[in-house]
């Protein structure tokens, strides 16, 4: 036995070791002010996920001095601060930025006495993903993930006195739990297979065993169903997709929000690390997506097809966003398949465009929500003639989620087409990745029509608005917010995608 | 392989028919008593397994106060424990099928495994090679991982605990009217 303690350098936490303590003290501020300062705790909160964005993105551009070594290992093989953990860092901290502001009109009306704890339990869950994009390892990788969901069942029943938020809090809860079983047997099967945790060291030991025994492959196959069944609820991928719906609809509207955004991306970040960077073993570069390739490819198929389909018949706009969230996992599912220099970066450009455009959206049903008390589509008839800002910016960000150039949307459909068909055109044998682009493209052109139901009823709707929108500080920051990323990141993206050109090698995939 | 013994066949049978028991029994009360019942033959396997540490906190935490936790739910909700309840719904046929072929796809995965393992030496050394050998004693070398390589994720559990608990009490407060 070897029992010293691995490497370790608390500097490389500090944005975790920040947001924990932040978290306590936003507990503790609601307590001391006795309940009262209801902006104050939600700016308090903002306070809680800024900073750490701050000093990433400082140390990204290189304004940190030069003895500030943030990147590196942290804590052995169990913290890593690698492009991928920071860049995915930064996608989870905004879209908690965006969730916390668009959440104080409904901590000013409806949750009265837990205004602390609402903040706080967010902050948790940002907490947990960021440990899940630092993770190098499958039990640290579980317990970020466990970390992640297990606030958000409780922020999803927030408001105890709603049916309908008890039911999404519920389903969810039951779900999370079964899932994260799966999960656990899944990754049972992987260190059977390779008697270690550590994704790395799982690399090598699994290439080991194969050189002997060829068939016991069965087994890493059993454990491939169940990891893909296990991330593949935690992304709302059909068939494991019909939970969604109903929790989006039920839970608070920036909660919703959250889930679609963070908690997505989170599942994108474990799945990677366990399937691009763990089960990787045995395929170069340049070579065809392996047997867990297709299946996934499957599941985006049936995602992008149910999700844009079911989203059309949708009369709340809550479940109209949620069944194109679960279309928009298909399309990143894309560039997960894709094992070469573009697949990833594709995959982090994505998420990246995704957060603006579907916070936004969120954000501005939330605004509307919290005045109107409705979340009906039909009810948005004629809103351009009262408040065009908030029908202009709800519509740029539905636009982006369709793809429309120049927004942000756009660009990022367009990187993971390309990703799928450099692929392609290189590998014969990865020739079933045209379909999936094909079915990308139709779907895509097919989700215009249930955005632009939206757009027709607020713009060309001769009936006359029943609602005029007023905007507060926080949540009018967040709509422009959402609107600064898709048209600026649409427009001169070059800054992204110098930084999630480097994502792949962090996975082990070739960069030329 | 080696053949598993009679008190593993025990344990199976008692595991999987206290299984089935806890979520078909009619009364509430009686679930309970067969989730207790199952979590402990549970244990009965780890020990089988040579994971003695693993079975006593199976015992203690499962056993001894999760179950008695529900017990406790149980009794103090008024008339629940006398009250019969119905354990499915409409789609149980398809919950059936599901479970079936989930358990089907588990036993031909480790049929399948057991024939890739060709004999008992090559089967050995293989688990040899992936795992290494039984540490002399699993508590100690438990406990030293806990404290040296596993650290940090031992601490990231304090803080999921935690967040658990805020939860917990947040949800279920009374609130003042």
């Amino acid at each position: 036995m070897d029992f010293t303690l691995p490497q370790y350098d608390p500097f490389r936490m500090l944005p975790e070791i920040f947001m924990l303590l932040w978290a306590l003290w936003v507990f503790t501020y609601d307590l001391i002010t006795k309940r009262q300062k209801e902006a104050a705790v939600g700016y308090m909160a903002l306070i809680g996920p800024a900073v750490p964005l701050l000093f990433i993105v400082f140390y990204l551009t290189g304004l940190l001095p030069e003895s500030w070594r943030y990147g590196g290992s942290g804590f052995g093989a169990m913290f890593f601060n690698d492009t991928t953990a920071m860049f995915f860092k930064i996608v989870f901290l905004g879209a908690a930025i965006m969730a916390i502001g668009s959440s104080f009109g409904i901590t000013k009306q409806k949750i009265v006495n837990h205004r602390g704890e609402f903040y706080g339990l967010l902050l948790f869950s940002t907490l947990g993903m960021m440990f899940l994009a630092s993770s190098n390892e499958l039990l640290t990788l579980y317990i970020g993930l466990e970390l992640t969901t297990i606030p958000l069942f409780v922020l999803a029943a927030f408001f105890k006195d709603d049916k309908l938020s008890v039911e999404a809090g519920v389903k969810y809860f039951v779900i999370g739990a079964f899932s994260s079983a799966l999960l656990l047997y899944g990754m049972s099967f992987l260190y059977g297979l390779s008697g270690t945790t550590g994704l790395v060291q799982m690399k090598m030991n699994m290439a080991v065993v194969f050189l002997s025994y060829r068939d016991i492959g069965v087994i890493l196959l059993g454990g491939i169903v169940l990891l893909v069944a296990g991330v593949g609820f935690k992304l709302a991928l059909p068939p494991f997709h019909q939970w969604a719906p109903d929790v989006y609809e039920g839970s608070p509207t920036p909660i919703a929000a959250f889930l679609s955004v963070g908690s997505k991306a989170a599942g994108l970040v474990a799945f990677g690390k366990i399937f691009v960077n763990g089960l990787m073993a045995f395929f170069g570069p340049e070579q065809a997506p392996n047997d867990w390739g297709m299946l996934v490819g499957l599941l985006a198929i049936l995602a992008m097809v149910i999700g844009n389909v079911v989203a059309i018949r949708q009369t709340n706009i809550k479940r109209m966003l949620a069944y194109s969230s679960i279309a928009q996992a298909g399309y990143i599912m894309i560039g997960m398949v894709v094992l070469n220099e573009h697949g990833m970066a594709s995959v982090a450009y994505y998420i990246f465009a995704y957060m603006f455009a579907n916070m936004g959206a969120f954000a501005a049903v939330a605004i509307f929500e919290d005045q109107t008390g409705s979340c009906q589509i039909e009810d948005y008839k004629g809103l351009a003639k009262t408040s065009p800002v908030f029908a202009v910016s709800l519509s740029l960000f539905l636009l982006s989620l369709v793809g429309i150039p120049p927004l942000a949307g756009f660009l990022a459909k367009y990187k993971v087409f390309a990703a799928a068909i450099s692929m392609a055109t290189v590998d014969p044998s990865a020739s079933w990745l045209y379909w999936l682009v094909g079915v990308g493209v139709l779907t895509a052109v097919f989700s215009l029509f249930y955005y632009a139901n939206v757009m027709r009823l607020m713009f060309f709707s001769n009936e006359e608005p029943r609602h005029k929108i007023t905007y507060s500080v926080p949540a009018l920051c967040v709509l422009l917010l959402g609107l600064a990323g898709i048209v600026v990141f649409g427009i001169y993206a070059e800054p992204i995608l110098k930084l999630v050109r480097t994502i792949p090698a962090d996975f082990g995939l070739y960069i030329p | 392989m080696a053949e598993p013994g009679i008190v593993f066949w025990i344990l199976a049978v008692v595991t999987v028919a206290s299984a089935v028991m806890v979520v078909t029994l009619k009364n509430i009360f009686h679930c309970a008593l067969a989730l207790i019942l199952c979590l402990f033959s549970v244990a009965g396997i780890y020990i089988l397994l040579n994971a003695e540490f693993l079975a006593a906190a199976q015992v203690l935490i499962y056993v001894g106060a999760v179950a008695i936790l529900m017990i406790f739910a149980i009794m103090l909700t008024s008339n629940l424990a006398s009250k019969a309840i119905r354990q499915s719904n409409e789609q149980v046929m398809v919950g059936t099928v599901v479970s079936v072929l989930f358990c089907g796809g588990m036993l031909a995965l480790i049929y399948l495994t057991d024939k890739a393992i060709v004999s008992e030496e090559t089967g050995v050394a293989f688990w040899r090679q992936v795992r290494g050998t039984l540490p002399a004693d699993n508590v100690a070398s438990l406990g030293g991982y806990l404290m040296t390589k596993f650290m940090l994720p031992f601490e990231v559990v304090s803080v999921l605990l935690l967040a658990a608990m805020i939860g917990a009490i947040v949800l279920a407060r009374k609130e003042k009217a």
